[in-house]
């Protein structure tokens, strides 16, 4: 490295090629010895995709509710029995509303299905009522349960009509499919989600911490009197941690596909290319970020909060990004998360979708381009 | 108890100085108190399962005023925009696939004949299940759509009612908005990050510039430098969640229907358990590296397996036994049930206790690596 870097000509390139070389070899070396990183890029992301991948589901099953029988004829046990026999339900059957309510208040029951004393009576005359209370609390999933019960009394009363005890009437029915995600299985669209998650806190950290560090140890400052440029120098530092990273990235997808059986319906080779994009692109953050703050407390803090809940709460992983209001979608618009998870879902669920795939790659690789600029220019304003 | 007198003065001295560290700099105490208020504001907003602007496309293949009629109950509900009149049906893939509607909505030839000789027809929807909640909450809005143009062309053309009707009625959150429950449940979450942050940092910061051991040699004893290390990260829990709880009631207008005693007694024990184990990571962490990297491993399992955005009751059991050392999962508990059901104290406790023995082990745990470290 002693070598009086050439200027122009066709030898400038070569000598570029080989100090960025070292610079990764070195970097590497790093790594090897330095298990922490290896478990920050390879097996942590493994360790979280498992544990959120079994963790979280929006799926509704087993829902306990308490069933009200006030007078047991033969129709209320009839459809009380609906309950019974329904995945999505476990119920407890009372005789009288205090008992339920007092269950529901202790958050025993997720809701009460009351069946009034004069229920028969009332089907005689087609004008019976069965009463739902729901625990409105978590509204989604109150919503989902509104549904599966009006799904099972649906069923009985058209029992009902076709035993010619009653008519029935419904002008309209709605015939609903689900496309991409037929079985409706929430995991689908989870697990995508989460690799962008888990892919943007890793990649964070790795770069927050390496170069944290650098800067402490002051051994930044001692490449400066080297031929090195401060691109060479982010390269250098980029790339062994890109690897690692990608490796990471790999497992995540390994395990979505194989353990949680999220299909994989476009391409690999796009799949992965975004997923580079991606990875520069959380790397070059936890550059910035680490570059930019001065003291590490602030700078831990600011990683977490700019990098992890954004892209929990503002990536559209959850949540609809259609519904929120401009100012709030605005600001998802700068948020790499959001095009990443639109490329997952997407890649994953219904194929190579190229009208999705092309703006959303542009948008990210633009954001990497950007992020690159930024952080050469940030670390040579330091180092100056 | 002079002895007692001396302690807590030398605790007092040791938090008022801990206060100052990190509020001095201008910049750490705007990173303090900034975050968990516009994060309120925004995630508020964002985080809800609730939709109101659903994209559609209609192909109508009756072109009759039942169909017109259907659709315009579509248009008129305020959330459903239609985004193409679609000709055919090979006309679907692409707009779902380019994202441009999440809904198809396909009404067929004879549904009006069909209707006015007293058959059922049948509505088509097609939802793109990239995001199958979301398509499954709007496929909801339209079967209660359909439902109402049910019953006033039941009405108007002599079907007779439906045997059976379900009348629903949800308790604490009759509109059913989701936002109601997010909101509560993010007293805690954003409270958490920075108030474990601080702790596990401080200390750790302590310890690589080597200011550990000269308060080591100072009369403070094992406990007293503990206290003195928490003290603070709960004072700035406390006001961050009480910045977080006027958003909630100021801003988004949630009524709260509990006591402050019982939200803030919740809220100690719980930050009581947070600073616990900020206290034992700056135990087990050798630089402020490790220690923020330990915080980061646990804060993000602690934010997504806590009951805020998918229920508890859907984690498979061994998930479920996991949350159990998950202080943010009592405290969401907590805050939401005080918050939106007025519930006492008594009606908690299966939610205290917990926090109380967290925040006892932990907090005990961390004495105990602390002082087997002075020796």
């Amino acid at each position: 490295m002693k070598k009086v870097a050439p200027t122009g000509g066709s030898n400038a390139w070569p000598a570029k090629i080989r100090r960025i070389r070292a610079l990764v070899l070195k970097e590497t070396h790093q790594v090897v010895r330095d298990p922490s990183s290896i478990a920050i890029g390879a097996v942590l992301p493994l360790i979280l995709i498992l544990l959120f991948g079994y963790g979280l589901s929006l799926d509704v099953k087993n829902v306990p509710i308490a069933v009200v029988i006030e007078y047991p004829t033969p129709e209320a046990i009839e459809l009380a029995a609906g309950f019974r026999l329904s995945p999505y339900f476990h119920p407890t059957m009372t005789r009288s509303m205090p008992p339920a309510q007092h269950l529901l208040l202790e958050h025993q029951v997720d809701g009460i299905v009351r069946i009034p004393a004069d229920f028969s009576r009332h089907i005689a005359a087609g004008d019976a009522n069965v009463q739902l209370i729901v625990h409105g609390g978590d509204a989604n999933r109150a919503r989902i349960i509104e549904g599966y019960v009006q799904g099972i009394v649906g069923v009985w009363s058209a029992r009902l009509a076709a035993q010619g005890q009653a008519t029935l009437s419904q002008p309209v029915n709605v015939q609903s499919r689900l496309w991409f995600n037929e079985a409706n299985d929430s995991s689908y669209f989870l697990v995508p989600g989460l690799v962008v998650l888990v892919m943007t806190l890793i990649g964070a950290l790795l770069t927050a911490m390496v170069m944290a560090r650098e800067w402490e140890r002051g051994t930044l400052e001692s490449l400066l009197v080297t031929p090195v440029r401060t691109e060479e120098i982010l390269l250098g530092k980029t790339l062994p941690y890109f690897v690692l990273a990608l490796f990471g990235f790999v497992l995540c997808v390994l395990s979505a596909k194989f353990l949680f059986h999220v299909p994989l319906r476009g391409s690999i080779w796009v799949l992965f290319g975004a997923s580079m994009l991606y990875v520069l692109i959380a790397l070059g953050i936890g550059l910035l970020i680490s570059s930019w703050a001065k003291n590490q407390l602030v700078a831990s803090q600011v990683t977490m909060l700019a990098t992890f809940m954004p892209a929990f709460m503002l990536s559209g992983f959850l949540f609809d990004l259609r519904s929120m209001p401009t100012v709030v979608r605005m600001i998802t618009y700068a948020l790499p998360a959001r095009y990443y998870v639109a490329l997952l879902q997407s890649v994953f669920l219904a194929g190579n979708v190229w009208s999705v795939i092309v703006p959303n790659t542009l948008v990210l690789a633009a954001m990497a381009a950007m992020l690159a600029l930024a952080s050469r220019a940030v670390v040579r304003k330091k180092l100056e | 108890m002079t002895g007692m007198l001396d302690a807590l003065l030398r605790i007092a001295a040791l938090t008022r100085k801990e206060l100052l560290a990190v509020l001095k700099d201008r910049r750490s105490r705007m990173s303090l108190l900034i975050p968990p208020v516009i994060q309120a504001l925004v995630f508020g907003y964002a985080a809800t399962y609730d939709l109101n602007h659903v994209t559609y496309a209609a192909l109508d293949q009756d072109h009759t005023a039942a169909s017109r009629q259907l659709l315009a109950g579509l248009d008129g509900s305020g959330v459903f925009e239609r985004v193409a009149n679609l000709q055919r049906a090979s006309d679907i893939d692409s707009l779902i696939d380019a994202r441009r509607a999440l809904l198809i909505v396909q009404i067929d030839a004879q549904f009006e004949r069909r209707l006015l000789s007293g058959q059922s027809a049948d509505l088509q929807l097609i939802a793109d299940g990239r995001n199958s909640n979301t398509a499954g909450t709007a496929m909801g809005y339209v079967t209660s759509i359909v439902q109402q143009f049910n019953s006033s062309w039941g009405h108007d053309h002599g079907f007779a009612a439906p045997p059976v009707q379900m009348v629903t009625r949800a308790w604490y959150n009759p509109n059913l908005e989701t936002r109601w429950f997010m909101i509560p449940g993010m007293i805690g979450t954003l409270t958490l990050i920075q108030t474990m942050m601080l702790t596990a940092m401080s200390v750790a910061r302590e310890r690589e510039q080597g200011t550990f051991d000269q308060l080591l040699v100072t009369p403070f004893r094992p406990f007293e430098i503990m206290a003195g290390k928490s003290l603070p990260s709960i004072v700035v829990g406390m006001i961050q969640a009480t910045g977080v709880l006027l958003v909630a009631q100021l801003w988004f207008r949630i009524p709260f229907a509990g006591s402050y005693l019982s939200l803030y007694a919740g809220l100690l024990l719980f930050l009581l358990a947070a600073v616990g184990i900020g206290l034992l990571v700056s135990a087990v962490a050798a630089t402020m590296q490790q220690a923020m990297l330990y915080s980061m491993l646990l804060i993000m399992p602690f934010s997504l397996l806590s009951g805020l955005t998918t229920p508890l009751s859907s984690m498979p059991s061994a998930v479920q036994y996991l949350t159990a050392i998950n202080p943010l999962r009592y405290a969401i508990d907590i805050t939401r049930r005080v918050y939106l059901e007025g519930a006492g104290l008594d009606l908690l406790t299966s939610d205290l206790w917990p926090l109380a023995l967290l925040a006892a082990l932990t907090l005990s745990a961390a004495a105990w690596m602390f002082s087997n470290r002075m020796q």
